[in-house]
């Protein structure tokens, strides 16, 4: 069981605290805080998410930037703990709209008011946030939802062009609009992250996609739903076991490796018309995670040279070029290289007519980076530095760059393939038509290239 | 809610601000009290919120306790609730003032609204004052009566929190009773959650004193009750699954097909998005299988991909959590993961923690297949730039050398890190050679090349400079300069500041003297001159020693100091078996992320209401603090066949810890207590025979600890013929029990035959063969020459179980049996039927 709950801010304020049990003394926040601060002297090593001080163990998740804590005594289960804790964090952003320091500040009776529904003497009571209205009384303050970055990966919706009603997905499952009417409708985000590494000939050595489907629910009834998917969509590989690239061939079929799925979720007729039916409960939720090795088409291929010019002097080009439709844009696009340890300065050059490109040398920990706001599907960018070494005794200049990683966020875009064909809402009414988004985007979860 | 009245103060409660705020809120306060003005309630609630958001920030308002308590007399729900959480932080200070609490509390917990009954309630419960317990009790029996099920499960939560103030209390009132019957008729899943969770804390509390309690902790463990929470477990919350779950590993099935019944109704949990279900799960499969090993591995088969699922969806922490227990199983049985070895490969922005467990797996997974494939991805890391990895990935390659799977192309990747001329890289580097020269003393001309070319001077961390002087020494005939650098270390003595290198110092221009004299003896006399002068102790008793060695007798001195060596064949495991044993059993816990057993790092009283098998399974507690001598067995899983791998293949990875002298398979080393290794060490001196047959410290201490019982007389024979129940199941614990409590029924002693002997250079063998005769290894364990096996049997179609203890030594080709038996009658015609099994192994 749990015996204290908190939620620091980054410069390690009390914003809330709760004291279940009473075991743990009083200081503790300070003591964690202090503990993953300065967890290593060098301060290059992180704090693990669980770890013990002197008979207490503490568990900690972070949510934008925001420490979300449990101590207790006993033996517990780490997983449970930080389910919770990140359960927890996505109660009270269904609740706020927008979870942030301010948000959390200026709710925070509220969310003591969750946290004793939540918890009970240390022991989870219930994190549905549907169930938790009942017991809830204050109403939330709204803050601002302008240019706040907002908890979990369908943040990124609210970037770039206005495709999105990005606000909506800001709502507080509790508040209602002006007009007193609530807004009908579901979101459903198919959300993908990729890892991939190229060998230094351009070869894939290993590649996954880790997909997750999420809900957010703001229909009134909880009105059944059904969700149908490709239809050469299969699952498990056969108990083959692993990476074996067996090539599609054409085929074009989804097969994951593994998935799971909302409790809510059922899987009837999953076999035979690859449909999900659930229920949703109110607020965000994971319908489904889903893991994919099979052979993919990346989005991006990268391709960097070293050439050594001189004792002193070397040349470094990147090359990437997007391998998607041209109807596609991938945006906050950054590639970066760390360079040998005695680089003293790089100079860049950037292709002619080069819009909204940024380069710089990270002097601290010598590494190359290179921002684009967007790439075209179709399209290829090209980067040249030129770096000058010092004359210190130097060794392989290959060998001690790289890799070349990179990180983008491409909207309306899945490598999988996996589709959602249809969203059913089950209600029997001529004119209830709640509005459906279905929204995919893929994001690089590690995307190196080694050269 | 309106808009905050001093909204324009700074709402932020950034930081303390002073007594004078307090004082000035107590005055507010104290106006709004009476007041019955129209936004009264608005002023109210934003001073109340000033008030939480002192607490909260650690500044003591205590001092308005009696103003707040007046304040919240009205009926507001949002004021009463604040009022409740202040109340609850403040009435233990305040045991007076709590007092003008009950009242209104007490009122409250008859409110016609449930939500205010039960928050009433808890606030009731929660304002843990001694003295206050008789006002509990009554609104506690009645909540647990109420007909909102939101009541029902505050009041379970509120027994417990009774519980903790007054025990005596609680019990007096009768509320576990009560709580057992809500359990089993509760039509709502949380209240019966909360009663098992209660009950868990209540009755293992109370174990110690109470053997009711003690009786009714095991019934909580009984068919009927874990097929009860079983069958409904789908309606529980998944937070409730998990206690279940949990409580279900405890349980242990009477027949075997209840395990799978139990695994068939369970499989879909092991599809939940909630990563804590998952793991629950699979610790009950793990735990069930336990002693099915063919079931058991299909187990871990079945666990493998949603595992790695959980792994890459969900928070990097719960992935990590997750990531943990998966390192676990890989470390258990390393070849079942062995074709998923890409999924270890770490990314480049993991933290450093992650890519730790993943290096350890996939040191672990490599073998014949993949080695090539890994060791070309560890020396990628190797010149990572995170410097503490890249360090780590090149001792994962040396390991892999160790492990024998193609050695060749290794030594040569490690010989390409010598020449990669960073400071980190060669010094890691070195220890490995050095380790590897160790075991394949076949390998020096290839490394002796590459090593000589390394400048002393490059090289500074204490150990690779000791395994660079180790070297020099050792293979001084084949290093032209050995005795040159050697000569110039030892001048520059007085900067050496490491105490260790200093030792290997002496060492090396010892074993350099012997077999190049002229040209080292000058050197080894300023080494001694300079040792004996040494201000550490170690170093200059070691001089002293080699001083006076040589004095008395230079071919004795090289007997003693440079012997021939035979090659390290193992390295020894830092962790013992017991441990990882331990650590397994608490599957799902913090011991798996912190890789220690729980009595480690947790108090006794905190281990948690889940620590049934305490008493049974804690042996290292046990053989420390018990003034009855528990003979200690390492009793190890059934999937032992699986781990003999593992725990085989593991090098040190550090000094050898205190126990490590002792890692006789026998017995336990590991309980890391200075304390226990020193009795058996000195009851092992003061045993002559010891020094006599040395390896076999089992034999000794067990009979020194009183385990080695006169052999009974065998019980009149004429049995009738006995038949073994082919499907026994039987838990490590249960073993252990039993063991403990039976007494010996026969003991005997048999010759081996050669043959024999040589079959058992793979016990698994043996233990298939006894197996195809319904005889099954609990645990096994031991090293050339000795070996030991634990066995059991049951009768068919009755659950009388036989228990064996054989120890093998195939130095001397003897076979020692104790056989243990729940019907004494019966183990005369089993020990006939478990010799006729051995001998048609071929072993007698």
């Amino acid at each position: 069981m749990i015996s204290q709950l908190f939620v620091l801010s980054q410069r390690g304020d009390n914003i809330v605290f709760r004291d279940y049990r009473g075991e743990v003394q009083k200081g503790s926040a300070e003591i964690f805080f202090r503990k993953v601060k300065f967890w290593k002297e060098d301060g290059q090593e992180e704090a693990p998410p669980v770890f013990n001080v002197d008979g207490v163990n503490y568990f900690h998740v972070k949510v934008v930037g925001l420490l979300f804590v449990a101590t207790t005594r006993v033996n517990i289960a780490p997983s449970l703990v930080l389910e919770l804790l990140q359960r927890i964090a996505r109660v009270i952003k269904d609740y706020l709209g927008i979870l942030n320091e301010d948000s959390l500040r200026k709710n925070f009776v509220l969310v003591y008011e969750l946290l004793d529904e939540v918890i009970d003497f240390g022991y989870v009571q219930t994190t549905s946030t549907e169930m938790l209205k009942s017991y809830v009384f204050n109403e939330p303050i709204v803050v601002d939802a302008a240019r706040l970055q907002s908890l979990g990966p369908a943040a990124i919706f609210m970037q770039g062009p206005k495709r999105m009603p990005g606000t909506a997905v800001t709502k507080s499952v509790v508040a209602t609009e002006p007009g007193g009417r609530r807004r009908e409708e579901i979101f459903v985000d198919i959300i993908e992250k990729i890892s991939i590494t190229f060998s230094s000939s351009g070869y894939i050595l290993t590649s996954e996609i880790d997909g997750t489907i999420q809900m957010k629910s703001y229909l009134t009834g909880n009105p059944e739903i059904r969700l149908a998917f490709n239809d050469d969509l299969s699952i498990g590989r056969g108990g083959g076991s692993g990476y074996d690239y067996r090539s599609s061939s054409g085929s074009g079929a989804v097969i994951l490796d593994d998935c799971n799925f909302h409790q809510s979720v059922r899987l009837d007729s999953f076999d035979m018309d690859k449909t999900l039916s659930l229920i949703p409960p109110d607020g965000e939720f994971t319908v489904m995670n889903y893991r994919l090795t099979q052979e993919f088409k990346p989005p991006f291929r990268i391709n960097p040279l070293i050439e050594e010019a001189g004792a002193l002097k070397a040349e470094v080009i990147i090359k990437v070029r997007a391998d998607f439709s041209s109807s596609i844009t991938a945006n906050t696009i950054m590639v970066m290289m760390p360079l040998p340890k005695y680089t003293t300065r790089a100079s860049f050059e950037l292709e002619p007519g080069a819009l909204g490109q940024t380069t710089d040398f990270k002097e601290a920990n010598k590494r190359l980076e290179w921002g684009l706001k967007k790439i075209v599907g179709g399209s290829e960018h090209t980067l040249r530095a030129k770096l000058t070494f010092s004359p210190e005794s130097h060794g392989n200049i290959t060998k001690e760059s790289g890799p070349v990683s990179m990180t983008f966020t491409i909207p309306m875009y899945n490598a999988s393939k996996l589709q959602v064909k249809y969203l059913q809402i089950a209600k029997k009414s001529g004119t209830y038509n709640p509005y459906r988004w279905v929204r995919y985007v893929t994001q690089a979860n590690s995307y190196v290239a080694r050269i | 809610m309106a808009p905050p009245v001093q909204s324009q103060r700074s709402p932020s409660p950034s930081q303390p601000s002073g007594k004078g705020e307090v004082s000035d809120l107590k005055l507010q306060l104290r106006q709004l009290a009476g007041s019955r003005a129209p936004g009264v309630d608005d002023s109210k609630r934003d001073l109340f919120k000033k008030v939480i958001s002192y607490m909260t920030i650690g500044i003591d308002v205590s001092s308005v306790f009696g103003e707040m308590v007046m304040c919240s007399a009205a009926s507001d729900i949002v004021l009463k609730k604040m009022c409740y959480l202040y109340v609850g932080n403040y009435a233990k200070v305040n045991p007076d003032l709590a007092l003008l609490t009950i009242n209104f509390l007490q009122r409250d917990c008859k409110d016609e609204d449930p939500m205010i009954r039960g928050l009433a309630l808890r606030s009731l419960c929660s304002l843990r004052v001694a003295n206050l317990v008789e006002y509990l009790v009554g609104p506690l029996g009645s909540g647990l009566k109420d007909r909102s099920s939101y009541v029902r499960t505050v009041a379970v939560m509120g027994v417990l929190k009774l519980y903790h103030i007054s025990a005596s209390t609680c019990i007096d009132a009768d509320f576990p009773a009560i709580l057992k019957n809500m359990m089993f008729n509760d039509s709502e899943t949380q209240v019966v959650a909360n009663c098992l969770s209660a009950l868990q804390e209540i009755w293992s509390s109370e174990a110690s004193t109470s053997e009711e309690a003690s009786r009714e902790r095991e019934g909580l463990l009984s068919k009927t009750n874990v097929y009860y929470l079983l069958n409904r477990i789908k309606e529980f919350s998944e937070w409730a699954q998990c206690l279940v779950l949990e409580l279900v590993a405890k349980y242990v099935p009477s027949e075997g097909s209840e395990i799978f019944d139990i695994m068939n109704l369970l499989e879909d949990r092991l599809q939940h998005a909630n990563g804590a279900v998952v793991l629950a799960t699979i610790k009950v499969f793990l735990q069930l299988t336990l002693s099915m090993t063919d079931v058991h591995q299909q187990v871990y088969e079945r666990i493998k991909a949603p595992l790695l699922t959980l792994v890459s969806s969900g928070s990097p922490e719960q992935s990590y959590a997750v990531l943990s227990h998966l390192h676990l199983l890989v470390m258990r049985a390393p070849f079942i993961f062995s074709s998923d070895y890409k999924h270890f490969y770490c990314q480049y922005n993991e933290p450093s923690y992650v890519k730790k467990l993943k290096l350890e797996m996939l040191t672990a997974v490599a073998n014949e297949s993949n080695t090539y494939e890994i060791v070309t991805e560890l020396c990628e890391y190797a010149a990572n730039v995170d410097i503490p990895i890249a360090r780590e990935s090149i001792r994962a390659v040396g390991k892999i050398a160790l492990q024998q799977y193609d050695v060749n192309a290794i030594v040569d990747r490690l010989l390409q890190f010598l020449e990669m001329e960073k400071d980190y890289v060669t010094a890691e580097a070195l220890v490995l050679v050095k380790d590897l020269l160790r075991k394949y003393p076949q390998w020096s001309q290839d490394c002796i090349a590459v090593v000589g070319n390394i400048s002393s001077k490059n090289v500074q961390e204490p150990k690779a400079k000791a395994a660079l002087i180790w070297m020099l020494g050792e293979y001084s005939k084949d290093m032209h300069d050995a005795p040159y650098i050697l000569e110039s270390l030892i001048e520059n003595w007085e900067e050496e500041h490491s105490a260790e290198v200093r030792l290997h110092l002496l060492t090396a221009v010892m074993k350099c003297f012997f077999k190049r004299p002229p040209e080292t003896q000058k050197a080894l006399g300023a080494a001694l001159a300079a040792g004996l002068a040494d201000f550490h102790q170690d170093v200059h008793d070691r001089a002293l020693f080699y001083y006076r060695l040589l004095q008395y007798n230079v071919s004795v001195a090289e007997h003693v100091v440079d012997p021939p060596k035979q090659a390290v064949s193992v390295f020894a495991d830092t962790q013992s078996s017991e441990i990882k044993d331990r650590i397994f059993d608490e599957f799902n816990s913090l011991s798996v992320v912190y890789q220690k057993p729980s009595y480690m790092f947790t108090d006794k009283e905190h281990r948690g209401p889940l620590e049934f098998s305490d008493e049974v399974g804690n042996i290292s507690i046990g053989i420390e603090s018990a003034g009855t001598v528990v003979p200690v067995q390492r009793v190890e899983a059934n999937d032992k066949d699986l781990l003999l791998s593992t725990s085989e293949k593991e090098e040190s990875r550090g000094p050898s810890n205190n126990g490590s002298v002792y890692s006789a398979p026998s017995y336990d080393a590991s309980a890391v207590s200075a304390a226990a290794s020193q009795t058996l060490l000195e009851l092992a001196i003061s045993n002559p025979t010891v020094s006599g047959h040395a390896p076999q410290p089992s034999l000794e201490i067990d009979d020194l600890l009183g385990l080695g019982l006169p052999v009974e007389p065998a019980p009149a024979p004429s049995p009738p013929p006995l038949k073994l129940n082919s499907k026994a199941a039987l838990d490590p614990s249960t073993f252990q029990q039993k063991w403990r409590q039976l007494p010996i029924s026969l003991s005997q002693e048999h010759s081996i035959s050669p043959e024999g002997v040589a079959g058992l250079t793979a016990p698994q063998a043996l233990l298939r063969h006894m197996q195809g005769h319904s005889i099954h290894c609990i645990a096994s364990g031991g090293q050339s020459p000795n070996f030991k096996f634990f066995f059991f049997a049951q009768k068919a179609e009755e659950s009388s179980t036989f228990l064996v203890e054989c120890i093998i030594n195939t130095s001397s080709a003897k076979a020692q049996m104790k056989i243990k038996a729940d019907d004494q009658s019966l183990s005369e015609a089993f020990s006939a039927l478990f010799q006729s099994a051995l001998s048609k192994f071929g072993l007698l």
